[in-house]
């Protein structure tokens, strides 16, 4: 300021100042100011920035790829590039002529050339089989002995492999003929495609993910209102105590925090099991009889026991440090003013803590709708979550697409609920300004 | 003012003790009568038992001991809720999910009244405080003295007979302040309901009420009218609380009616001072002189006490000027000289010849 004024020294100070400010020697002000501020920001980039490349590295990064794999679909088209050539006027129904079966042979003829890190045709066995369960087995066979065939190959084929007679395959290898496919999504929403290229629903015993996902979201929303219902009147009591009490206290909550999820979780085991402390206890004092012993683990029960157990910190730590700034005298003003000590909370105290709860709610609950370990180790078949069967197709059936198609969809419908909540009663409706 | 002409007694603490520990008591012994239409400040420093007192009678604390009687009848197992009683705190508690007017609607909407009653009401209360176009602001939206009058509207909207307010300025700079000390003053007389005031603040308490409790110790040290408070203190602690004090010490020789002749210790030579609160020859005693009953250079004979003293320090106030004298051993001694054109100029060092009547002097017990 006093630079400036230096700059503008033959004018008054009264006067309007119509001419643009400039420093002492003359440099316009604005730039000089962000002369100024250039360091500082720089220096609070240099501050962020390892941040940030740690997080595009492994966290954008990955999430790109797992959304790219979702739809990414190349094998049938480095393996067959002429018989798709060849498939493009056939019209889905008969079984395809001779030219497209030459095309086929010369396919495979031209892949056995390829040095074996180029191969194309194992991928395309196992994407293939994604969609028929046969079709890796007649692919490797044919594989094998493709080099023995002679004109006309479509004999030969057949004779081969009895899928190869199969029209269905054909639409497959033609709808699937192309670098991106929606077929990972489709079947993520328990649907295929009908002989007509249709979307249908699947039979009722192949259904799998929209039960999965609605049950996660279920399991979710109760756990999370179990989580509040137990959290609240702790979070209170801390808010309330001396704060060496309260420390104390704190402690406890925090303890799941400070053991390790697998030791916690094997405690679960060791209490719940049929077996296992509760059930004996109560069946030494006769509570319930010894054949009819309660299962509490390695189902939906058991998944809910544990995870909110271990999810509770995360809701009983937003609350409380929003109750620790909610003055007493609030309350007492509502008393003083008439109101019973139910209306005073209700009206009063409680209106305040939304913005704790809001934001316990959302934690637990985004952190138990993609809960992994808990449920594999104690969730038995019924408390399975949709994680589960991600980590699956990750690990056991190799089907990429497909765990990365669910997985997309779990983070969109994370994104949408999370989007949807801060519509309602977001964040900035929250601030009492 | 509200005082004159009203039933004593509507609220009476009945020889009520409190101690929070079991071991030590906050309140002492406390017996105290509020008349209806009074304006009752307790004052004292902090520790001093006088909140503590505000939150038994609001219902927030329990009294280990003794009654409580508001309009004659105990009032110690009454719950907060049914006692009916307004109450501004320190930081407002203005309830900041709600608008200003929701916040006096709120009163008024336990109590079950009807919505057209209530919007009369809140808007006659808003009104009240010169906040009418304020009614659908949020309470972050306010500033502090508008925040005050809000909290003080809310008090007064459900018309309780008693409103409680525990150090309600507290928090607003000196201007606002001293403002809302007369807005209240109003509002009091205006209203005739009886007010219970907290503060450490002197000024606040003798501006404001018709009676003031002084709290040292758990104790009422003093309850008197403003004016008597400060110029008839009864011990040390009300002398030295309440505005500026000279204070000297000495032990009493002499008591001729209500004089008593005083020698200052250490050989200061003797002050012949009004006797309030002396035991008798022999004892003790503090002697109380406020700066502005000191005399510069005083006709010869006009008063029985004449010192001299040299002068440290002066502070220039404005108004007045501060001088600090050593005299009779006190380096603190402090003479109040009005900044008058008229006046003569004084500089450090000089030696001054100071002199005061016996009736500005009071023996007061030992401190």
């Amino acid at each position: 300021m006093a630079q400036a004024d230096a700059g503008v020294a033959p004018l008054s100070m009264g006067r309007p100042r119509k001419e643009k400010l400039v420093t002492a020697d003359g440099m316009p002000l604005k730039r000089a100011l962000q002369r100024a501020e250039r360091r500082r920001k720089l220096a609070a980039f240099l501050l962020v920035a390892p941040l940030l490349a740690f997080l595009l590295t492994v966290f954008i990064f990955p999430i790109g790829q797992m959304m790219w794999r979702s739809v990414d679909n190349p094998q049938v088209v480095n393996a067959l590039p002429r018989t798709l050539e060849a498939l493009r006027g056939w019209d889905g129904q008969e079984l395809p002529e001779e030219p497209v079966f030459a095309a086929l042979h010369a396919d495979f003829m031209a892949d056995a050339d390829r040095p074996r890190r180029e191969q194309a045709i194992g991928p395309l066995g196992i994407r293939l089989n994604y969609e028929v369960s046969a079709a890796r087995g007649a692919i490797s066979r044919t594989a094998r002995n493709v080099a023995s065939f002679e004109a006309p190959y479509r004999e030969a084929f057949l004779d081969e492999h009895r899928l190869w007679g199969d029209p269905n395959l054909w639409r497959i290898i033609q709808r699937e003929g192309r670098p991106l496919t929606m077929s990972y999504y489709v079947a993520a929403l328990d649907r295929e495609f009908d002989e007509d290229g249709r979307i249908v629903q699947r039979d009722e015993n192949r259904r799998i993910y929209v039960n999965l996902f609605g049950r996660t979201l279920a399991l979710s929303v109760g756990i999370t209102l179990l989580c509040f219902l137990l959290g609240f009147p702790i979070a209170y009591w801390m808010s309330v105590l001396p704060m060496r009490y309260a420390n104390l206290l704190m402690i406890c909550v925090l303890l799941p925090f400070w053991t390790s999820l697998l030791v916690r979780t094997t405690a679960w085991i060791v209490l719940l099991q049929q077996q296992g402390v509760i059930n004996t206890l109560l069946v030494q004092l006769g509570i319930i009889a010894d054949e009819n012993r309660l299962s509490m683990i390695y189902n939906m029960t058991g998944t809910i026991i544990a995870m909110t157990h271990i999810l509770l910190p995360f809701m009983v730590l937003p609350l409380y440090s929003v109750m620790r700034t909610i003055p007493p005298s609030y309350m007492r003003a509502a008393k003083s003013l008439g109101a019973t000590p139910f209306t005073a909370f209700r009206r009063v105290y409680f209106p305040q803590t939304l913005p704790g709860i809001g934001a316990g709610a959302v934690l637990v609950f985004i952190i138990s709708i993609g809960y992994y370990i808990t449920p594999a180790l104690v969730g038995g078949q019924s408390g399975r979550m949709i994680s589960n069967e991600i980590a699956r197709h990750m690990q056991q059936s190799l089907n990429w697409g497909l765990a990365a198609a669910l997985g997309t969809m779990l983070l969109v419908g994370v994104l949408i609920l999370y989007w949807a909540y801060n519509r309602l009663v977001g964040a900035d409706s929250l601030k009492f300004n | 003012m509200g005082a004159n002409g009203a039933e004593s007694g509507f609220v009476r603490f009945d020889r009520v003790q409190k101690s929070y520990d079991g071991e030590t008591l906050v309140v002492k012994d406390l017996n105290l009568d509020i008349a209806r239409g009074e304006f009752m400040t307790m004052l004292g420093p902090s520790g001093s038992g006088k909140t503590t007192c505000l939150m038994m009678l609001a219902g927030f604390e329990t009294a280990t001991f003794g009654d409580i009687l508001l309009g004659g009848r105990p009032i110690n197992n009454i719950p907060p809720h049914k006692r009916g009683i307004g109450m501004v705190f320190q930081n407002y508690a203005l309830f900041p999910h709600m608008t200003v007017g929701e916040n006096l609607s709120f009163p008024l909407e336990v109590r079950g009244m009807g919505k057209a009653d209530r919007e009369a009401k809140v808007k006659r209360a808003l009104d009240m405080v010169q906040m009418g176009a304020f009614s659908g602001r949020r309470p972050a939206q306010l500033s502090g003295g508008q925040q005050q009058r809000i909290a003080l509207a809310r008090a007064l909207v459900f018309e309780p007979d008693l409103v409680l307010m525990d150090e309600p300025l507290g928090a607003l700079d000196k201007n606002l302040r001293e403002r809302m000390q007369y807005e209240i003053k109003h509002i009091h007389n205006n209203l005739g309901v009886t007010v219970v005031y907290v503060t450490h603040d002197q000024t606040e308490a003798l501006t404001m009420s018709d009676k003031v409790a002084v709290f040292d110790d758990g104790k009422i040290q003093q309850l008197a009218p403003p004016d008597d408070l400060y110029e008839r203190p009864e011990n040390a602690f009300v002398a030295a609380f309440i505005g500026e004090n000279n204070t000297l010490r000495g032990t009493v020789t002499r008591i001729e009616g209500d004089a008593c002749t005083v020698k200052l210790d250490g050989k200061a030579g003797e002050v012949v001072a009004l006797r309030v609160n002396v035991e008798g020859e022999g004892a003790k005693t503090t002697l109380s002189l406020r700066p502005e009953r000191v005399h510069i250079a005083p006709e010869n004979g006009r008063f029985p006490n004449t010192f001299d003293g040299r002068v440290e320090e002066l502070i220039y106030l404005g108004d007045h000027i501060r001088v600090r004298v050593s005299l009779a051993g006190n380096d603190e001694f402090i003479v109040k000289v009005p900044n008058s054109t008229s006046g003569r100029r004084i500089s450090v060092g000089e030696t001054l010849r100071l002199g005061w009547a016996k009736e500005d002097c009071r023996a007061l017990d030992p401190s």
